[in-house]
């Protein structure tokens, strides 16, 4: 019931080169390696790509604990892709409980899609914890910027994420707080079978969604009273900078990883 | 047929302790780099019938603090005790513990969510496991108490109701489990003057005619100063004061120090001392002041005697 505990993937303030380097470099950098990590099956591929994840880990300074956190949530998923592989693959028998058969194909497919999924993660993690929410969606609407001629809203998309974001720390904490009025009031939410609990959900979801719509409305009313018509001709309080470490890391990384999809 | 219930008046000769912290600490987001340590080694006792004020500045831990008092936040380490019980002790049931300890939430009308005010308020007397009848008597009281009409609110949705209809609709849901003990986190915030009048006269009519102990937290030292009669100050997760209003404050300069000042009246009645008048510094509500200040006013203007209300014409 920790609703109110760090979110998985939420930004962490530090000082660290991961901190500091253009959210698009990180965004760039961190989408070849997961192109990469879909193309290549190598098993020394999977090792070599998780060099730069774990050393962007390790320099960002964000406590491992956390990043490996954020696999948590996935953790049934892999598991069931696992089982899935292990037993639905053709291949040569590795051992059998009762009618069905493990095979060495599932196995090591398996495994393939559990590094898979794991390095994704880490790779997504360790970039959303270490760029603010704003960044974040600063450097997608630039990155976005060239599709917008082909009709791409990436402005909108970029809004809209950016609201998004910052809204899901907000609900959380009503959430939180709801329950725990809620809650004050002699609420159950954990004992009884499916049906009592998914009734015991009203008390939260109905106060939550009258909450959401007003907010929402209240942000439109402030959004409005200061003039917000669109993406065109805004400006920005802080403009991204590409930096000469910028540069250093996209082209080293970029070498890096096109030379381990080329090579493997 | 309640008012047996509830244990009324005599509240200054009886002092056994409803509820007791002992060196309470409590961090939240532990062992991320957003930690932070909202309650540090907090211990306080609240005895039965009293009204204490909580007061502190914004971030000070007044709302962590009073969401251990029925069980709904755990210490990090320290003692919840209710009634002598020890709360996160292994077969203490927490919805008894949330019964007796009724907790009103900062901005309660955002949790209402039934179809009619009757059911909303129903709520908790029901999950309590009350029969039909025993949450329908429940509901008709608790809406007398915070002074709305059965007949005229029970069946319209909480949503169409003015903001402060809808706060006593959130105050009743919780007073409809009957507690022995309520808390509100600061009852009158966002409210219009009159508003705060009329709930803090309601809160005050808790505690002196039905015997309410009552736990208030609040923004506002003129409130405390006259409803009042016990004071703790938070500063930095920390009590930093703990008495009467009147003798807290005394201690003008550590309140202003910390943000918070004292009320104006008081800091008037100081400010006439030290010109050389001689008047009393411990003066606290307005009341207090006009009956200090009127004698020598109405000698100064060789007005004596002729009126004898503070807010007569007489003296101007
Ligand atoms: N759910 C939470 N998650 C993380 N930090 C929190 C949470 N709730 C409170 N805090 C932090 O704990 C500290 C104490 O908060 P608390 O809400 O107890 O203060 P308060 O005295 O009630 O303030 P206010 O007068 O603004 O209501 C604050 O610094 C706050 O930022
Ligand atoms: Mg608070």
């Amino acid at each position: 019931m920790n609703f109110a505990n760090a979110a998985v993937g939420q930004y962490m303030p530090g000082e660290s080169l991961m901190h500091r380097l253009d959210p698009r470099t990180k965004m760039l950098v961190s989408l070849g390696i997961i192109i990469v990590l879909f193309v290549v099956s190598n098993p020394l591929a999977y090792a070599l790509l998780a060099v730069p994840i774990v050393l962007a880990i390790a320099i960002s300074g964000v406590p491992v604990k956390l990043v490996f956190r954020s696999l948590r949530p996935l953790t049934f998923i892999m598991v069931l892709t696992f089982v899935l592989h292990l037993f639905m693959d053709p291949g040569e028998a590795l051992f059998s409980i009762g009618r069905i058969t493990a095979t060495d194909q599932g196995l090591r497919l398996g495994i393939v899609t559990v590094v898979r999924l794991t390095l994704l993660v880490l790779a997504t993690s360790i970039v959303t914890m270490t760029t603010s929410p704003i960044a974040f969606t600063d450097g997608l609407e630039r990155l976005l910027a060239p599709f917008a001629r082909l009709g791409l809203p990436a402005h909108e998309l970029a809004m809209m994420m950016t609201i998004a974001l910052r809204f899901i720390p907000t609900l959380l904490e009503e959430t939180d707080k709801i329950m725990k009025a809620q809650m004050a009031r002699g609420a159950d939410f954990e004992s009884g079978n499916i049906a009592k609990r998914a009734k015991a959900m009203i008390p939260i979801l109905v106060p939550l969604f009258v909450s959401a719509f007003r907010r929402a409305d209240e942000l439109a009313v402030a959004m409005e009273a200061r003039c917000y018509r669109g993406g065109e001709g805004r400006t920005r309080l802080r403009e991204l900078a590409f930096s000469g470490e910028d540069l250093a890391v996209l082209i080293v990384a970029g070498a890096y990883t096109v030379a381990v999809a080329v090579a493997l | 047929m309640t008012s047996g219930l509830f244990w009324a008046g005599g509240r200054a000769e009886v002092s056994s302790t409803v509820i007791e912290v002992r060196n309470l600490c409590h961090t939240y987001m532990r062992g991320t780099p957003l930690a932070r340590q909202a309650l540090k080694h907090v211990t306080l006792s609240i005895a039965e019938g009293e009204l204490v004020a909580i007061i502190g500045r914004t971030g000070s831990g007044k709302s962590t603090l009073v969401q251990h008092f029925n069980g709904l936040l755990r210490p990090d380490s320290g003692h919840v005790f209710v009634d002598g019980k020890d709360i996160w002790q292994k077969g203490v049931a927490l919805r008894d513990i949330r019964r007796k300890v009724g907790l009103v939430f900062q901005y309660p009308e955002h949790q209402l969510f039934e179809e009619s005010v009757a059911s909303d308020i129903a709520f908790a007397p029901r999950n309590m496991g009350l029969s039909d009848n025993a949450v329908d008597d429940a509901v008709r009281e608790a809406m007398r108490i915070v002074d709305l009409d059965y007949d005229e609110f029970a069946e319209r949705s909480p949503f169409e109701l003015s903001g402060g209809q809808k706060r006593r609709v959130a105050i009743a849901g919780v007073i409809a489990m009957r507690p022995k003990v309520l808390i509100l986190d600061e009852p009158t915030a966002g409210m219009d003057p009159r508003g705060r009048e009329d709930v803090l006269r309601e809160i005050q009519a808790l505690h002196d005619e039905h015997g309410y102990t009552v736990v208030l937290v609040s923004h506002s030292m003129e409130d405390v100063a006259r409803f009042a009669n016990r004071l703790v100050v938070m500063e930095d997760g920390r009590i930093a004061m703990d008495g009467r209003p009147r003798d807290v404050f005394q201690r003008r300069d550590e309140l202003v120090e910390m943000g918070l000042g004292v009320p104006q009246i008081t800091d008037l009645m100081a400010e006439l001392a030290r010109r050389g008048h001689n008047f009393p510094t411990d003066v606290i509500t307005v009341d207090e002041a006009s009956e200090a200040l009127l004698p020598s006013l109405l000698a100064a203007s060789g007005m004596a005697g002729e009126s004898d209300s503070p807010c007569g014409g007489g003296g101007r």
